[in-house]
């Protein structure tokens, strides 16, 4: 089973503080720390778990500048085969629909059984690349992803819904899923990997590799504009209480005495 | 625009609440374009949810189908596409749910119209839609525009208040253009949720835990909290996804909803998925190192700070507490 995973290259700001830059539409990035998307993460975990149980290889597949390579080798360090990475000036300023326009050129020239991506990403979050790559290819597709066996040539699937709820679906393959956190242990590299991993190629694509033009790409083939980013305005917020660890601990014993809570 | 087009969202017998969400806004945008707002309808034995959506609408689209039984995206695609084709809605308006995320996006790339997804806002900047979304986990805002019109967007649940209506729309019945079963894709079943041995929905006091517990060796630490409290212990969805509690721990969109009386946050940044499933808690105190962490712009107490530091200073005095 040959299965190309898309995976995207984001900054880590869950405990980092986000500044926007000069242009008012992206981020500072020059303290950010990178690495791949963790939804994208579980994605190249369960094609692992896949390939293991039926061979076959997987291509990752990555839209990005070559300092994404990083990330890309750390991903082939695990047991991926194969990597392609789409850099062109021309990718600039995607939306997610030329994102996916672009991923869809690179994958008409690679042969699969199964395309997967994680269901959202950490940066933008629009959790939309997925379903509109599934279109662009005519294929089936399934989102957040929780579960996946494979049978006869369908996909026995298990999709997250709201309040823990889950739905179980059949899909014909190839089709394209999108897979959502916590369905599988994403492993770590080995240093052995990692050595490997340094050796292999990464096959670079530009604009006039994947039969798209100037108009299809970047944001000339986008369908959506990103005007501005800011900070959230400062609501009501919490009152923070202020000291040392026994201090605030103190403080707040106190308040929880107050309310009767112990 | 003449039309606002929203599609109601329903699952097992119940409507969503994001589609009188939806309504809400839809009827704000409708008013300040003097446009039609219409409610799409698709499932079978639907009627019910009509005699509802009528009141937030001028005027409710039912589809009516066995193959619409339960959510399919494909079956969902054809047939919105069809009512999409056929009537030009200026804007169309889908829950930014799992269904939703499912559909959208394949649908407005086979309609060819942009599509921005998971709004928190949509303002009308000359007469033109404008999306304001949430990046970088909440700590950044996007506003987003469309090039050109029609446009679709997806909602995120619980964005838009429920305002009271009463337009009294039509009823109207459109015949479904399905003529067989989508073949590609099945429905099998729903799976729903299981309670385990602790209902952290019944629980008063709820001490919570996030990423910032680092690894699985530290959990006593939060544990020693919520048993010093009386409380119990529940968790932010990296936890359950890296297998350190168990799913019927999770409070959020994708888990449980909470209402205790005192909600301790530590280590949980406070992605909106989470703050859906606590903000309702009547006191909430949130522990995290980074002051920017969304998770304080929903609690009433917040102790910026080391908790490997924090919670076992807190759990000495709590114990202290207790025992004077």
């Amino acid at each position: 089973m040959d299965i190309v995973v898309c995976v995207k290259q984001v900054p880590l700001t869950a405990e980092a503080e986000v500044m926007v830059d000069d242009t008012g539409r992206d981020i500072k990035k020059e303290r950010l720390v990178f690495d791949v998307n963790e939804a994208d993460n579980y994605a190249v975990e369960e094609a692992l778990l896949l390939t293991e149980k039926f061979g076959g290889t997987i291509t990752l597949v990555t839209m990005g500048p070559e300092s994404a390579d990083k990330t890309i080798r750390s991903l082939l360090a695990k047991g991926t085969h194969e990597a392609v990475r789409l850099t062109d000036e021309h990718f600039a300023q995607s939306d997610a629909f030329a994102t996916a326009k672009t991923l869809a050129g690179a994958l008409k020239t690679i042969k699969f059984d199964l395309v997967l991506t994680g269901c959202y990403a950490s940066d933008d979050g629009y959790s939309q690349v997925g379903a509109t790559l599934a279109e662009l290819l005519e294929l089936p597709h399934a989102t957040m992803v929780t579960g996946l066996q494979i049978l006869d040539g369908k996909a026995k699937i298990e999709r997250e819904l709201e309040g823990g709820t889950h739905e179980l679906l059949e899909i014909e393959l190839p089709a394209v899923l999108t897979i959502q956190t916590g369905i599988n242990e994403p492993r770590y590299a080995s240093i052995l990997g990692l050595r490997k991993a340094m050796k292999k190629p990464i096959k670079v694509m530009s604009l006039k590799d994947l039969g798209l033009t100037e108009n299809e790409v970047g944001r000339a083939g986008s369908k959506t504009i990103l005007e501005r980013l800011s900070v959230p305005p400062k609501g009501e917020g919490a009152q923070i209480l202020e000291g040392a660890p026994e201090e605030v601990s103190t403080k707040l014993a106190e308040i929880f005495r107050e309310r009767g809570v112990v | 625009m003449k039309e606002i087009l929203v599609l109601a969202e329903h699952r097992m017998g119940e409507l969503r609440d994001v589609t009188l969400e939806m309504l809400s806004k839809g009827r704000e945008l409708a008013q300040a374009l003097d446009a039609q707002l219409v409610a799409g309808l698709l499932g079978r034995d639907v009627a019910v949810f009509s005699e509802t959506l009528k009141k937030w609408a001028h005027q409710v689209l039912v589809v009516d189908d066995s193959k619409l039984e339960n959510f399919n995206a494909d079956a969902y695609q054809k047939v919105l596409g069809d009512i999409i084709k056929k009537r030009q809605p200026g804007l169309t308006m889908i829950g930014h749910t799992s269904f939703g995320v499912d559909l959208a996006p394949p649908l407005a790339t086979q309609l060819g119209i942009p599509l921005i997804t998971d709004c928190v806002d949509i303002q009308l900047k000359d007469g033109a839609p404008l999306a304001t979304r949430q990046v970088y986990g909440g700590k950044l805002i996007s506003e987003v525009s469309f090039v050109g019109t029609p446009c679709m967007v997806t909602l995120r649940q619980g964005a838009f208040p429920v305002e009271e209506s009463d337009l009294k729309g039509k009823i109207a019945a459109v015949d479904s253009p399905l003529t067989e079963e989508i073949t590609c894709r099945k429905f099998l079943q729903y799976v729903e949720a299981v309670v385990g041995d602790v209902d952290i929905t019944q629980a008063d006091i709820i001490v919570s835990v996030g990423r910032g517990i680092r690894e699985e060796k530290n959990m006593p630490i939060v544990e020693g909290l919520a048993e010093a409290m009386g409380g119990v212990l529940a968790c932010s969805r990296p936890i359950t996804d890296s297998g350190w509690l168990s799913s019927d721990r999770q409070v959020g969109q994708s888990g449980r909803t909470v209402k205790p009386k005192v909600y301790v946050a530590v280590g949980i940044s406070g992605a909106f998925q989470h703050i859906t499933g606590m903000s309702g808690a009547e006191t909430i105190v949130a522990i995290n190192r980074d002051p920017n962490a969304p998770i304080f712009s929903v609690a009433h107490y917040g102790i910026v700070g080391d908790l490997f530091q924090v919670v076992p200073a807190l759990t000495e005095k709590i114990a202290e507490a207790k025992e004077n």
